[in-house]
This record gives structure tokens, sequence and C-alpha cells, in this order.
């Protein structure tokens, strides 16, 4: 077995004060945790810094930081994208202009606002489906932390996930949203000491940019590429065969920068839950803000050992883990690292980076999951109108059940290999067509609830049809969750790409559909119900008041700035 | 405000500081375990960084606690 890990005393020391510290926070939050709203909304009153790290915490999860320095590994700076134009722009736009209206609206979950702006049958739908994905992605987040914990150090996948899942049901549990967020934080501090070093020795011993960038030109080049292909972003991106991930400048520009990211940084109510956390209209606009600062460098972070990685391998310095077929196993990359580079002690710390960020991503699941249960499932359609402390014991009951329900989810993981696809399938499909909705429902006041439902719908529809009818290359049909399970007419290069253009058709006859029903239908809102849900319809923010640094405009130019500045550098 | 997120923070980082870099001095001299990390003692460097971010963020939290007050 290569890359098999022995870990010292030391290093056990080191992950069980984590643990402990981690179920301490949620211990001393214990007694605050006096309402619903304190246990699902974190009584609203976070700084923004807390909720800016935590925003961005909650998305750094175990499958982010395995997935993208594998990515970096197998496609280079390409992967940067997921960054710059997959995450930044659609941050800015979140915190600029739908915060005021999630916000400001009062509403407690993105299905409510939909419920408040369209109408219950919209919200009903959303909140069903929101509820099943968080599941499945905390599932398989758990089943990734699992079966890597197994492979590297041995450790019983039925412990690992038991272990793993019952620190993360004892800290939510106890403390409710404060407790995830406020470890969230603390989590997003560890991944970046712990991973760090990683970043540092493994360039040092690629010999450095210059070094690791002449290494991977020849690793394009045997490839078939042009030299720089690895190490460069937009330049070889004129067709979907001229670079590693098989995708074009307009699918990179609309797939992903528009909307698969818009659709998941401004829909989805794990992230937007934490903005919503905010103590005041101001922090909440910011935390999208303050969060895409350090999003901006997470590439560095993630992305570059993976480069350095793929260069090392070619070198024969590292040597990458091979698959049952003979190729390597991009998905080991990160941990290979960290058997190769760290010693005792940093090797504890390193590990306990892993665990953090697959507990943020789990935490975050579990926390916007029992609020979407209790506010928008259980008192919508179940029980209305109990005292609310009925409704924090339910909220607080979800929370183990959203728990144990993610344990199925990791066991169902198991049993089927691939499950990383589907869920990548099944967020296009339903985030796309909800950003649509979202969009619309929020600058046009003319948008009707009948026609947002039906529109959401036929999204999904249309997304699923795509998928039935198109397959990346190389993959079985009769595989089903590939795609091409009515007929093959298309056939894309990768499955990223038939992943961008499922998005890409979703959120087009989302759009297409909400706007022509929208006319056909009756507006059954009045201008009065849609104050403060919709653009035209609520009186303009005015921030005055702060002074000019504490603007978020401000904070968005200087991010966009930044962005712009690495996007050149990195061409 | 409840509790202040910079007192957890700050400890734990202290505290994986002190016991890293009172590590690192004590597995300084065998080259071998720093064969892995192309001889730096990483654990020494990384335990004082993280000692002094500690003990910043706890120095952080003692003001604002002032401020409040």
């Amino acid at each position: 077995m290569p890359n098999l890990l022995t870990l010292g005393w030391i290093d056990y020391v080191i992950i069980m004060i984590y643990f402990m510290f981690v179920i301490g926070i949620g211990w001393a939050l214990k007694r605050y945790m006096s309402s619903s709203k304190a246990f699902l909304e974190a009584g609203r009153s976070l700084p923004a810094w807390v909720t800016g790290l935590a925003f961005i915490s909650a998305n750094l999860g175990a499958l982010e930081v395995i997935g993208m320095s594998a990515s970096g590994a197998q496609y280079g700076m390409a992967t940067t994208h997921f960054y710059w134009i997959g995450a930044i722009p659609a941050m800015i736009f979140l915190g600029l202009f739908m915060m005021p209206f999630y916000y400001g609206s009062k509403a407690r979950s993105v299905p409510e606002y939909l419920k408040l702006r369209f109408d219950e049958k919209t919200r009903g739908l959303n909140a069903i489906a929101f509820a099943l994905m968080t599941v499945l992605a905390s599932g398989i987040s758990m089943y990734a932390l699992a079966a890597l914990m197994e492979k590297l150090l041995q450790w019983p996948f039925d412990v690992s996930v038991l272990v793993s899942a019952g620190i993360v049901l004892a800290y939510t549990y106890l403390g409710g949203l404060s407790s995830a967020i406020y470890n969230e934080v603390l989590q997003f501090f560890i991944i970046v000491i712990g991973l760090f070093p990683l970043v540092f020795l493994s360039l040092k011993d690629a010999g450095g940019w210059a070094g690791m960038s002449d290494t991977l030109s020849e690793v394009a080049v045997g490839k078939g590429f042009q030299p720089g292909a690895w190490t460069t972003m937009w330049s070889h991106s004129g067709s979907a065969t001229s670079n590693p991930m098989g995708v074009e400048w307009f699918g990179i520009l609309m797939g992903l920068g528009f909307v698969l990211s818009f659709g998941y940084w401004c829909t989805n109510f794990l992230v937007v839950q934490r903005a919503m956390a905010a103590n005041s209209m101001n922090a909440a606009r910011k935390t999208p803000l303050i969060g895409a600062l350090p999003k901006i460098f997470i590439p560095f972070l993630v992305i570059v050992p993976g480069m350095a990685a793929m260069a090392l391998a070619s070198k024969g310095t590292l040597s990458l883990e091979l698959m049952p077929n003979g190729s390597p196993n991009y998905n080991s990359v990160i941990t290979s690292m960290l058997s190769h580079y760290y010693p005792s002690g940093i090797l504890g710390l390193g590990l306990t980076a892993l665990l953090a960020s697959f507990m943020s991503g789990m935490a975050g699941n579990v926390s916007a999951f029992n609020t979407v249960w209790t506010y928008d499932i259980y008192q919508s359609y179940i029980k209305p109108r109990q005292n609310d402390n009925h409704y924090l014991k339910v909220g607080q009951i979800a929370t183990i059940f959203g728990v144990v329900l993610s344990i199925g989810a990791a066991y169902l993981a198991k049993q089927f290999g691939n499950i990383m696809d589907f869920l990548q399938m099944i967020f296009s499909m339903v985030n796309a067509p909800l950003f649509a909705v979202l969009f619309l429902g929020m600058f046009w006041k003319r948008a009707t609830g009948n026609a947002a439902f039906w529109g959401l719908l036929v999204g999904i529809g249309c997304a699923l049809l795509h998928h039935g009818l198109t397959i990346p290359a190389g993959a079985d049909p009769s595989a089903i969750i590939k795609g091409g399970w009515i007929s093959v007419a298309h056939t894309y290069p990768s499955s990223m790409a038939q992943n961008f253009w499922t998005a890409i058709i979703a959120w087009t006859s989302a759009t297409i559909f909400t706007v022509g029903l929208t006319f056909l239908t009756k507006q059954l809102k009045s201008n009065e119900d849609l104050k403060g849900l919709v653009y035209s319809l609520t009186p303009r923010l005015i921030d005055k008041d702060d002074k000019w640094y504490n603007r978020p405009v401000v904070l968005a130019v200087i991010v966009g700035i930044i962005t712009l500045i690495l996007s050149i550098i990195f061409w | 405000m409840k509790l202040d997120i910079k007192i957890p923070i700050g400890l734990l980082f202290t505290i994986f500081g002190l016991i890293l870099s009172v590590y690192g001095l004590a597995t300084g001299s065998d080259a071998e375990i720093y064969a892995k990390s192309l001889g730096y003692n990483i654990n020494l460097y990384i335990g004082l960084f993280m000692f002094v971010f500690g003990v910043f963020m706890l120095i952080l939290s003692r003001k604002t606690l002032k401020e409040i007050k």
C-alpha cells in the first residue's frame, strides 16, 4: 500500500485538542439557545467579519479541498476559473444587489423569501429540493472523508463516519447556527495554517514557480497541448480541445461564470444563511464581500499544491497513487503530499485541517437543513401556529435527523462510486433555474407566482432532457448517471463541459418560461405586498451615515480590482 | 455580544503553537525527521507563527472587552 501514514502521539494530541475545542464552543454557546431565532438564525447578531469568514468556510468543505487540488493537477491553473470568474463576480452581485432583499425582507430562509415574493407552492418545491440536496451533499462529503481516512490511516470506515458525524452533531445540536458559524471561523484559520506549509514545501521542491512552470510545460506538450496550457487561465481557452479542461471561453464565461456561479452563490441557502445571521443590513451586505477577499487567494492554497504535485510526479520526485485502470488517482493528491512532506507534529495539524474542512462543510449543510426543515416544511405544512419553544425543539430534533440522514447518504455514496458526479448534476439542475426565478423576482415586479413555479419545474425538466440526450466523451450511456439515457444526440469533450451546458439550458429555459408565463398569468400580489422584496418597489438604501470605507460598494471595488489584476497576471 | 470568537481562536492557536514549537525544539537535532520537510524544522517555524497569532488574537479580545466596558 503506497502512501500509508503512521501518526505519532503528538499528532493524536493535536487532533484531540481540536475536537475538544470544537465541542467546547458548542457547549459555551448552549446557554444562549433560548428561542428558535437564536438556534436557527444565530439571533441575527453577528459582526460582518465573523459571518464573512463563515460564509467562505462553509463552502471550503472537504470536497472542495480534495477536488480543487485534484483539478489543479489535472487541469492546472485553469481550475482558478472556479474562483476568479466562478465565484467572485457572483459574490459581489449577492452582496450589492441581492442581500438587501434577502435581509430586508425579514425572510428566515431562501424558500421563505420565495413564499413572500411568489407563493406557497414555489416555496414548497424549493424547500424540498434544497433539503434533499443538503443531505446528499453532507453525506457525500462524509463518505469522501471516511474513505480517505480508511485509505490513509486505516481507520475503519464506520468509525470515521460515526465519530465525525457525532462531533458535528454535538456542536450544532448544542449551539445551533451560532456554533456552526463560530466553528467555521475557527476552521477557516486552521485550514489556512494547516495547508500553507504544503504550498511552500511543494513549490520549493518543484523549483519555485518558474521551475514548476517549466516542468508543467513539458507535461502539457507531452499530452498534446501548447506549453502554457497548465499555467495559464485564458490563453488557451479559444477552443475546447486546446486546454485540458475541455471547455472553451464561452462555456467558461456563460456556464461557470454566470449560470453555475450565480446559481450557487446567490441562491444556495447554505451560504446565504451566513449573511442573514449578520447584525445589520450593512454587515449582511458586507458578508459575501469580506468572504470574497480570502476566496480570491484560496486557489494558491489548494490549486497550486495540485499543480506542484503534477510537476513533481512527472519529475519522479513524488509518486501519485494509481487507480486500478492505471491512471493517476488525482483525488488523493492532497493526502499523498501530506504524507510526503509533513513530519510528525505538523502532520497532525495538516490532518486537523482536512478534518476541519470536512466539519465546516457538513455543519454548514446541517444548520441550513434544520432551518429549512423547521420553518419551511414543518411550520408551513405539518404543524403551523405553535409556540416558539415548540419550534426550537423541532429545530434541535431536525439537527439529529439531518445528521442521521447524512449518514444514510454516506453509505449510499459508498454503494455508488461516482455519486460525486451525481451531486454536480443535481446542483446544476436545481440551482440554475432557481437563480433565474430569484433574479426575475427581485428585479421585475410583474413576475408572478404561477410563472415562477412552472419556470422552475420546466427549467429542471429541460436540464434532465439535456442530460438524457448528451454524454461526455468516453462515458458509457448505460451508466445513466453520466447522461445519454434517452439517446446520444451530442458528445461533449468532458463531463465538465456537459455540466456547464446543462446549467446554461436549465437557466435559459427557466427564464424564458417564467417571462412568457408571467404575461399569461395575473399578478396576485399588490405593490404593497412586494415592498422590500422587489428592486423597483423598495426605497433605495442610503449608506451616507457610514464612513466611506465602511460602505459595501468600496469593498466590492477593491475585491474586483484585486481579482482583475490576478486574472491578468495569470492570463 | 456573547462569546467573543477571538478567545477560542486565540487559545487554540496559542496551545497548538506551544505544542508544535516545543516538539520542534525537542526533535530539531534529528535530521531524519525533517528530511521530509526539505530540512526545515517546520514544526518550530509554524509553531512559533501560530503562537504569535494566538497571543495576538487574545490581546485583541481583551481590547474588545475593555471597549464594551
